[in-house]
């Protein structure tokens, strides 16, 4: 026996059971409701990465300068930068850079990694504080890194001095490799917290009886290290080298606040020479094809951080 | 297996001291240049290390001679808005992934995560004139439109694998109760996965904070500026460096974020390895 309304026709009813259905079952489609849950999402990075991506290979392809849109040059942009001796220094500088901090990056961040790992006392009290360098904004941190190498008030001149090392001041930021090194300890000052977290988050989830096995069966504490621990941290640290080089490979802001490029253009990186050049000399052409020649690089540590991945799912 | 007291001083103290006094010396710098009054700084027979007459003039000037809070109230505003608008599109996202089978779901969650590698190095000039192209500039909505391209990326990642963390049982069983897929996804699955929406939300919320490249591009006058771009740009002026404010407005910027992880470090550390160990 149907259930009847008072006020409704049995059509009207019906039609409305109808609609009703048909929304409910469009909704419960995974097909339909999938999709409609992850267009905002795509709507956001088609229109703010996809877009820009695709205009900026345009772009690096123009002669555009100022608020002028520029017209069709081919290559010109990429042959003159690499006729241009500032640009090829900044290319050596965009690897050294990467590679040096990398190293003590891991040697580092796995040294933390190992001592916060060895009590539960010192890691509670500690892990908040020494993820600071990471966490805080990176321009503001360097802030305090400008004035530590700052040629007058540079406490670690002050201290060279006094100890007999330098006769005096150092102008730790206005020679060329002495300013390298100096973003190279910075950017080391900044990344070792992800890797020493990270790595730390990976053992805690070692077995303890992988040790314990090891330990009666005469392994010294080297072996151990190098045929558990390593092996077992491995899938995270693979994650977090990939993920900083491709982060320190398009590093702008420690070298913005420290060198702005200098002395002399000495210290740029591919996003400040961009920068310089597409924004502050407005040669939004030249400006792109540099951000350009970043991408193969990019593309490249993306592509091996995906292959890792998926092995590591299967 | 028992060390020696010199041993474990020689092998695990002074390595842990070391670390420390690397890790954080900047901050006590920062903290002691920002109370030193400027004879002492300008002194520089005394001792750097040290502050022998503290004062709070430094940040009476950088709140009330600069414009420092208002620079506060913009952070806080556009770190706040873009986290809404990156959590309200990757909880769905998300979900999606991690539950739904609907074609090319493959091909969408390898782009959103590959968006996650895009560095906004990448692409600030061609998104430079794109901004002002849509009349955008200088205005709250160029950040908050363009953070989440950074934003959603990782909270969507994060949160694919939390909501894969929670039995899909529980979801079938309020679809047989004769709930709708969309009233179990917002009745049962997110309450299941408020730790993943925290995780997301602290972490978008800290790198919207810490933002600084697109925020020095879109905003050019002085009162829409973001934290971190009106410290660098406005307060370091040539000659005459007003340091002590220079590192007060270092320490005060840095303070909301460093508060959050004293409070959220597990939240943080979990997003942090999520995708890591997870995979």
């Amino acid at each position: 026996m149907e259930w009847q309304s008072p006020t409704l026709g049995r059509a009207e009813v019906n039609e409305l059971r109808r609609r009703a259905s048909l929304r409910h079952s469009l909704m419960e489609r995974e097909a339909v409701l999938g999709w409609i849950l992850v267009i905002p999402a795509l709507a956001l990075l088609l229109l703010f990465i996809a877009y820009p991506f695709v205009y900026g290979i345009w772009l690096s392809l123009t002669d555009s300068q100022g608020g002028n849109l520029g017209r069709f040059v081919g290559l010109i942009n990429f042959i003159g930068l690499w006729k241009d001796s500032i640009f090829r220094q900044t290319v050596v500088n965009s690897f050294t850079y990467t590679i040096i901090t990398l190293i003590f990056k891991i040697a580092i961040g796995m040294v933390m990694a190992l001592l916060l790992n060895r009590s539960a006392v010192v890691r509670n009290v500690l892990r908040a504080a020494l993820l600071l360098p990471w966490i805080v904004p990176t321009v503001l941190g360097a802030l305090a890194w400008f004035m530590l190498f700052d040629s007058t008030f540079s406490p670690l001149s002050w201290t060279m001095i006094r100890l007999g090392l330098v006769k005096e001041n150092v102008a730790f930021l206005g020679n060329p490799h002495l300013a390298m090194g100096c973003l190279i300890l910075v950017n080391v000052w900044r990344g070792v917290p992800f890797f020493g977290i990270s790595l730390l988050a990976a053992l805690q989830a070692v077995p303890a009886d992988l040790y314990e096995a090891a330990t009666v069966d005469g392994a010294s504490s080297w072996q151990q290290f190098r045929n558990i621990t390593v092996p077992m941290v491995e899938p995270v640290l693979v994650v977090v080298v990939l993920l900083s080089m491709i982060w320190t490979f398009s590093d702008f802001q420690l070298i913005y606040v420290l060198t702005q490029g200098g002395p002399a253009d000495s210290t740029h990186v591919f996003a400040t020479l961009a920068y310089q050049v597409g924004l502050g000399a407005a040669q939004m052409g030249v400006g792109a094809a540099i951000s350009v020649t970043m991408f193969p690089v990019l593309a490249i540590f993306a592509a091996l951080l995906l292959w890792w991945l998926r092995r590591q799912e299967i | 297996m028992y060390e020696s007291v010199t041993n474990r001083i020689l092998r695990y103290w002074i390595p842990i001291a070391l670390l420390s006094v690397f890790l954080l010396f900047p901050f006590y710098w920062m903290t002691v240049i920002s109370v030193k009054p400027n004879p002492e700084l300008f002194n520089l027979k005394l001792d750097p290390y040290f502050v022998i007459h503290p004062t709070l003039e430094h940040y009476r000037y950088l709140l009330t001679r600069t414009s420092f809070l208002r620079w506060t109230l913009n952070t806080t505003l556009v770190a706040f808005a873009s986290t809404f608008l990156s959590l309200f599109a990757s909880i769905p996202a998300g979900y999606a992934l991690a539950r739904l089978r609907f074609p090319g779901a493959g091909l969408v969650g390898t782009s959103i995560f590959l968006t996650y590698l895009v560095p906004p190095t990448l692409l600030f000039i061609p998104l430079a004139v794109i901004v002002n192209r849509f009349g955008l500039a200088n205005s709250y909505w160029a950040l908050i439109l363009t953070y989440p391209t950074f934003l959603i990326p990782f909270a969507t990642w994060l949160l694919t694998a939390y909501f894969r963390t929670i039995p899909k049982e529980l979801e079938e069983c309020a679809v047989i109760d004769g709930s709708s897929r969309l009233g179990a996804m917002c009745r049962i699955m997110l309450p299941l996965a408020a730790p993943g929406v925290v995780s997301a939300g602290i972490f978008s919320f800290t790198l919207s904070w810490n933002e600084f490249l697109y925020a020095l591009i879109f905003m050019s006058s002085t009162v829409m500026k973001t934290v971190p771009v009106g410290t660098i740009n406005e307060l370091i002026k040539g000659d005459v460096t007003f340091w002590g404010s220079l590192m007060g407005a270092g320490l005060l910027g840095s303070v909301p974020v460093a508060v959050m992880i004293f409070f959220f470090a597990d939240y943080y550390v979990q997003g942090l390895t999520a995708g890591a160990v997870k995979g």
